[in-house]
This record gives C-alpha cells, structure tokens and sequence, in this order.
C-alpha cells in the first residue's frame, strides 16, 4: 500500500507491531491503542520513534497526555463512508495541538483526499496505486472553501480576498487573523 | 436573493470539475460502484426505478427567474419536459442519464445552481420558511442564517460522512413554517427578555420510521454562537451516532438513547472548547452575508387599491383565489402569491418547463425576478404589487398555476411512492390524484377549512405522512397496497405526530375511506369554523375510527 | 448490503435477474449473452441454485448496477413482470407524465 507524504509517495519507515511482539528499541514503530496505554512507561526511553494506531471508536482524549511523546498517530477508516476519524484528528491538531505525523489509514481513497488534509492529515496509506499517483493533482481540485478547518490551522470563516476580481464589496475576514 | 461571487462560482465550477472527473472514472470502471455512490449522492444523484434521479438544491427555497429558466432548460433538454419540486423545497428530475450530469452540472453551475447538500451522510440543505424576508410575522430574514449555515456545512471536511443524512430547518416567525421541531436541529430565532434576539435550539426531531418531536436543548443561544454550538453538536453526533444500524443511525435515536439532558451536556462540554475560536460570529461576518442578499426596491404603494379592490367585487372567480393564495406582505402595497402546483387529477409538485419559463417571465414582469418554493410543493412569487394581482392571475390561470386550493384538502403533498422510487411500498401519486377527483369540488373544500392530506409510499416519510392532518402510509401486505391512515398530526409550533386511525386499507378503498374520514369531520366538529386537526385534538380518533370502520 | 452472491435466495415460479444499466440508468434483464433492455430476451430461471448462479454473473458485468432477482410469470409463451414494482419499472409510471396536462 503506497504512503503519500508531503504530496509524494514515499517509503514508509515505521513498521506495526502487533499486541505481543517484540520492539526492536531503534526501529520506529507504530504500536496497537491498547499497548501503547499498558506499556507507556517503558516506551519513554526508546530511540526509535514511537507512534501509535487509535481506533476510531475510542475516546481520543485518552491519549492526550502522551502526545508529546509520539511521532505518529494514526487513524482509522475501517471503510470510507465511517467518519469519526474525521472528528478525531481535527480534535488532535485543534485541541490537543499535536504536530507530530498524522496519518489515514484503513479505506483510503483519491476521492477523500482533500477532506483527510483539511481535517489535519499529512500522511495517508492509500487503498490504491493509481490513487497515490494522483494525490498532488486531486489536493488542488478546489481552490476555496468556506470554512476553518485546515490542516490544523483554521483558516477564516469565508475568506474573501478584498484584492479578488468580486470588487470592493468584498472584505477580508480572519478570524483567527 | 442571495448572489453569488466569485467565490462562491468559483467552488461551484471546481466541483462540476471533480464530478466530470468522478463519472468519467466510474464509466471507465476505475470506481466501483461501491465507491462511487457516496460520490453520486453528494452531488444529488440517485438511482431510482427507471433512471438516475437529480435533486437540485433550492437553498431555502429562493430560485431567481434566470434559476428558474435553467430548471426548465435542463428539463428540455436532458429530462421528460418537467420538473418535480419537493417538501424540501428542492427540485428533482426524473430520467436524467449519468452519462449527460456533468453536462447538466455544468449549465446548472452557469445559473449558480447545484445538487451538493441534497443527499448522503452529510448536512443537507438548510430549510427555512418560504416567506423568508417577506412575511409580516418575522422578527428578520432567516435566509441570511440558513445562507450562513449552508456555507458553512458546503464539504464541511469533518462532517461529510456523518452517521447518516442531516437537516437542518430555521424559523424566525411566530408561526413556524418550516416544521422546525421535526429536523435534526431546528433553529428557532426570537427575542429573550432583554430584547436581545438569538436561538432556541431543538434537537433530535424527525419523521421516518421512529419519528420523534425535537427536544430543546438551549432555549437562548446567542447569535455569535450559532456556528460553533452546531459544530459541537454535529461532532458529538459524529462520533457518537449509531453506525451499526442504518436505521438508528439518526441523530434522534442518539438524542433519545442518551436523554435529551445528558446529550445537550454533552455538546455543552464539547461547545466550551470552540465557542470563542475561529467560529464565533461577528456582526461584520453577519453584515457581509446579509449584504449579499438583494431585496426588491419597492414602490411606495397603499394596501388595497382601486385596481384591485374593483375586480375583487365584480369578479367572484378572482375573489376566490384572491382570498386563497394571496398572503399580506411585510411591504405595504404588496402580496405573497402562492401559485397551486396542484391542479385537479395532476400529480403534485410537478410543473412542465413550458410552465416555468412562464413563471420565470411572470417573475420578471411581477414579483422583481423572485420564485420560491414552498414546502407544500408550490411555487411563491414574494413581492407582487397588489394593483398587479388582476393581471398577474390571469396569466397565471393560462398556465394552470391559479387554482384556488392552497390549504385546502386537494392540496396534497405526495411522495414520488412506487411510480418513480426504488424503495417505495407503494404508490402515493396516484392516490393523491384520485383524491384530488373526490374533493374537486372547490365550494366544498372550502368549506371543510385548512386540511392538509399528506402521503407517502413507504416509513421513509418523505410525504411526511406523520405531520399530516391526514397522514397516509402505503404499507405492503402480501405483495398488495395498503395504507395506513393517520389522523391530526401538524407540523407547526405545535407539532405533533398523527395517531392511527385502525387496520391499513387496500389501495381500491383509500378514497372512500379518507372521504369516509371528512365526512365524519363534518358531523364531529362542534362549529363551522373548528379546523379538522383541532376536532381531532379535541374528541381524538376514536369516533372517527367507529364511523369510518362501522361500514367496513 | 449483502453482496448478491451472499443473499439468501427464496425462488418460488419464474425468475430473471434485472438491473439498471450504467450509463443512463435504463432498466435491463441478464439475457444469455448479457444486458438487455427487452424482457423477452432475459434468461428465466426457476430454482435458487441457477438463479443464484446467474445473479453472480450479472454482478461481475459492470455496463449495468444494482443487479437483483425479480419474478416473472409466463403467460402465454412471453415473459411478463411479476409483480407491480416490476410492471412499472418496465412500462413506466402508472399515470400520465406532466408534460401531456400541457398549458
Ligand atoms: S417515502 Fe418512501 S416511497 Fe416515498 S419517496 Fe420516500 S423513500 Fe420513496
């Protein structure tokens, strides 16, 4: 399954680890919910990065207080009609300010691209080759959109460009400006 | 009207792009159609009996003459000739080819006009009254808070696949036109005790098969606070709705299996965390969309002119429909004209593109370029001069738009049922043309006062049969029609849901009965001017049910 | 939804399998030699097994959608729809559409 990062399709350096097999201590990883809660005290002191799978039926907040502490989150689309990571990783970039990877997972297809990125995703293990290829083109299908939610940063509500060809009716608006 | 900018175009042509792209993709079998579906649906196709369907957002159900024009072109061109409006205040073709959408999203982009937000998992067209900014009883224009919701739910990037479909109805009136309590969220905009106006927000309401009235969750939300307390909202249901079961997958089973109390606390916690973040609203943002809204440049008119007043008293025909489908209007000197879609033995909601090319002129010439479409599957023209009505009417009578039936029982609001849906029980068109042969008689209909009959092929409700005076339900029963009937339920500030009347009737018998049931109306009511739904409010179904099945 | 291949098939009399077509919706039955707009050519089937059989093939052929097991009845050597839902996806709507009220 081809990873998109960054807009390109990259090697994928993290390997899963299931419930009960061994961590290689420099190898970086991505870890089951469950063991990762269990097993939060000896991970403090690995070197190689940590990251972690989160359903998308468990209460996100529960890993808040061991943000800082991974590389990766990754979030689940058992198939892509199931939206609540969508929720889940605007949680997490908006609330929780995590900057770390965030990455799709599960069901990922060309058409949910754009809406995985404004929801906070910058990496996605894509269902399809021909998706991946495409990633760069489909992000740019849209030009606007009406409101703030974008990859972490909220943009304005209805950004208007004073400077657009609508005229001068039009005015800036930054909420968060 | 809301006018749209570059902006807004700009979003509406980049979306006719990505769906060229999508159907191209699924033609060529790159998509399933497993994956395609979801895609289809979110741009208002369906797959019905005979054809892919199109519904068209109508967002809160204002069309400007030229919008009105497009509909008809595209019904001319690509569809049978006509166009079906629907109690959501949208419009749905019938036989359009997948191979043509893009085409047809392509002309319907040039008018401003769409399919997004008309089906699938995410928040659908907000509704709101149809006299929006024209009538006498609001305390503002709810369009301009429908027009701030609607932008602000257009490819929401977390709420597109919600648990399941999601609507969401504003009222600003006393009178609530918009059946706001029977939405997901109903929004109704009034003034507190300081004088200050803001939201009662409701809940959890819906018809379908377990149909609930909404509950109050925040009786006074401020204005500035609308956009994030629906975030909060949605995204409690987001994650919490049922996803194991299409049929518990509303926001209403949530809402009831959590209790009204614990779920508005929940969106209470989750609202405290984004209340005053990017989403809280100003009055420049309010005043930017408002802006945006084009209202008529009225004349200085006195209410009841000689032009009008002459005709009334020397023609009784005018007088009748005067008195039936206009409606005073916020401006002095001007009316609300209701145009009947429902003329005897047609199925109703439907207008050919002959009719609205006509009405789209009529528009031009009387009512400042402006249609709207009401829930009851009519059209509106909003702001006509009162000394224009005369003339006005028998234009509208050469088109067969005047009939003077407007709430009254032949004014029937019918599902699409088993002659277009591919999940109807049964039929309902039919029914309501074969009823609308029984009550034809317009001295009769109006002495039997507002009724509302309302029917619909299957428990999805789209005839909104439960918030019928009459509520009818086609029901299968060993591969034959039955129907169900219903009695007083309402869809208004106070809303109820219709009680069963007995045992569903066979197709053959529903007129009978449904004419059995008015004339039992007729004995029962303890004065002429008592309404059917307060007869039943007050004796209930019981002596209707022992008239009615006592024959039987 | 259950993939057709998975469906519990309850077969009682004369069956075929219909769909929509793909590109303008049309409705179609699985003849011999696959889709076809015409009643007349599709294959009819009378037992759980061959029907089952034949949905399966219908689902794999993408030109149509939504493939499904319909009953029939043979009157007189030709295949007629069984039921009403049928009948008025084959004939159309069961009244006059809008445009012969005319203006
Ligand atoms: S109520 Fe049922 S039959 Fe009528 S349009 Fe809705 S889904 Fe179809």
């Amino acid at each position: 399954m081809p990873l998109v990062k960054n807009g390109a399709v990259v090697e994928d350096r993290f390997t899963r680890v299931l419930d009960d097999a061994a961590i290689v201590d420099d190898v970086p990883v991505i870890m089951p919910a469950a063991r990762l809660l269990a097993d939060v005290g000896d991970l403090a002191g690995r070197r190689g990065a940590t990251g972690v799978l989160w359903p998308n039926d468990r209460d996100i907040s529960q890993l808040a207080p061991h943000l800082d502490r991974l590389a990766l989150v990754a979030l689940d689309f058992p198939n892509f009609r199931d939206g609540r990571a969508y929720s889940q990783a605007r949680i997490l970039r908006e609330r929780y300010n995590y900057r770390g990877e965030l990455r799709a997972t599960g069901q990922v297809l060309r058409d949910q691209f754009l809406l995985l990125h404004r929801a906070g995703f910058d990496s996605f293990e894509v269902s399809k080759p021909a998706d991946a290829s495409a990633f760069a083109e489909t992000i740019a299908r849209y030009s606007v959109v009406y409101q703030p939610a974008d990859a972490g940063t909220p943009a304005a509500l209805r950004r208007r460009n004073a400077s657009s060809k609508a005229g001068a009716r039009v005015h800036l608006r930054e909420h968060d400006a | 009207m809301y006018v749209y900018d570059d902006f807004d175009r700009t979003l509406v042509d980049e979306r006719v792009n990505e769906f060229r792209d999508q159907v191209a993709r699924r033609l060529s079998g790159e998509l399933t159609e497993d994956e395609f579906k979801p895609l289809r649906l979110m741009n208002g196709v369906y797959l019905q009996l005979h054809a892919y369907m199109l519904r068209v957002a109508i967002p809160y159900g204002t069309l400007s003459s030229e919008q009105l024009r497009t509909l008809a072109h595209i019904a001319r061109r690509y569809d049978r000739d006509y166009g079906h409006f629907t109690t959501r205040q949208n419009l749905q073709f019938n036989w359009i080819k997948l191979s043509d959408l893009p085409d047809v999203m392509a002309d319907l982009a040039k008018a401003g006009l769409h399919g997004m937000q008309t089906s699938g998992n995410c928040v659908r067209n907000v509704t709101t009254d149809q006299w929006g900014g024209v009538a006498p009883d609001e305390i503002e224009d709810p369009r301009i808070w429908a027009e701030i919701l609607r932008q602000h739910s257009t490819m929401h990037p977390e709420f597109t696949y919600l648990p399941r479909k999601f609507k969401i109805a504003i009222t600003a009136a006393a009178h609530d036109r918009a059946a706001v309590r029977v939405h997901d969220i109903g929004l109704r905009l009034h003034k507190n005790g300081a004088g200050e106006s803001g939201f009662e927000v409701v809940v959890g309401g819906g018809l379908g098969r377990t149909p609930f009235v909404g509950k109050t969750i925040k009786p006074f939300l401020p204005k500035r606070d609308l956009l994030s307390y629906v975030e909060a909202i949605l995204r409690v249901y987001n994650q919490y709705g049922r996803r194991d079961n299409i049929y518990k997958a509303r926001i209403k089973i949530l809402v009831h299996e959590m209790g009204a109390e614990k779920f508005g606390a929940e969106v209470d916690a989750e609202w405290q965390n984004i209340k005053d973040g990017a989403l809280a609203i100003d009055l420049a943002f309010i005043a930017d969309i408002a802006s945006r809204f084009r209202y008529p440049k009225y004349e200085n008119l006195a209410n009841e002119p000689p032009a009008l007043t002459q005709v009334r008293s020397r023609n009784s025909r005018f007088d009748t429909w005067f008195r039936n489908s206009v409606t005073p209007h916020k401006q002095r000197g001007y009316a609300i004209v209701t145009l009947s879609l429902k003329p005897e033995g047609a199925p109703p909601g439907d207008a050919t593109s002959e009719q609205m090319d006509a009405i789209a002129s009529l528009a031009d010439r009387y009512s400042f370029s402006e249609i709207r479409v009401a829930h009851e599957q009519n059209l509106v023209l909003p702001h006509v001069a009162q000394r224009d009505l005369p003339v006005l009417w028998e234009q509208l009578e050469k088109i067969g738009v005047a009939t003077p039936n407007v709430g009254l029982v032949s004014d029937i609001i019918a599902c699409p049922g088993l002659d277009y849906c591919s999940l109807a029980n049964t039929r309902s068109i039919p029914v309501a043309q074969e009823l609308t042969r029984r009550f034809k008689n317009l001295g009769t209909q109006r002495e039997l006062g507002r009724l509302h009959i309302n029917i619909s092929g299957c428990i999805n409700a789209c005839g909104h049969h439960h918030v019928g005076h009459i509520g009818i339900l086609g029901v299968e029963k060993n591969g034959q029609e039955f129907f169900q009937i219903t009695l007083g339920g309402r869809a208004d500030e106070k809303a109820e849901l219709g009680c069963l009347l007995g045992p569903a009737v066979p197709y053959a018998e529903v007129a009978d009965v449904i004419e059995d049931v008015v004339a039992a109306y007729v004995e029962l009511r303890d004065q002429p001017n008592e309404l059917f739904v307060d007869t039943v409010k007050r004796i209930g179904v019981e002596p209707f049910k022992e008239r009615v099945y006592a024959a039987r | 939804m259950t993939a057709p291949s998975q469906q519990k098939l309850k077969v009682h009399g004369p069956v075929v399998v219909t769909g929509n077509r793909l590109s303008d919706g049309a409705v179609v039955y699985r003849g011999a030699i696959g889709w076809t707009a015409r009643l007349s050519e599709a294959s009819v089937v009378s037992n759980a097994q061959a029907a089952k059989d034949l949905l399966v093939l219908a689902s794999k052929d993408d030109a149509a959608v939504g493939a499904y097991v319909a009953p029939v009845e043979i009157n007189n050597g030709q295949i007629e729809p069984g039921n009403l839902r049928e009948r008025i996806r084959l004939a159309g709507p069961t009244f006059d559409l809008p445009a012969s009220f005319g203006i």
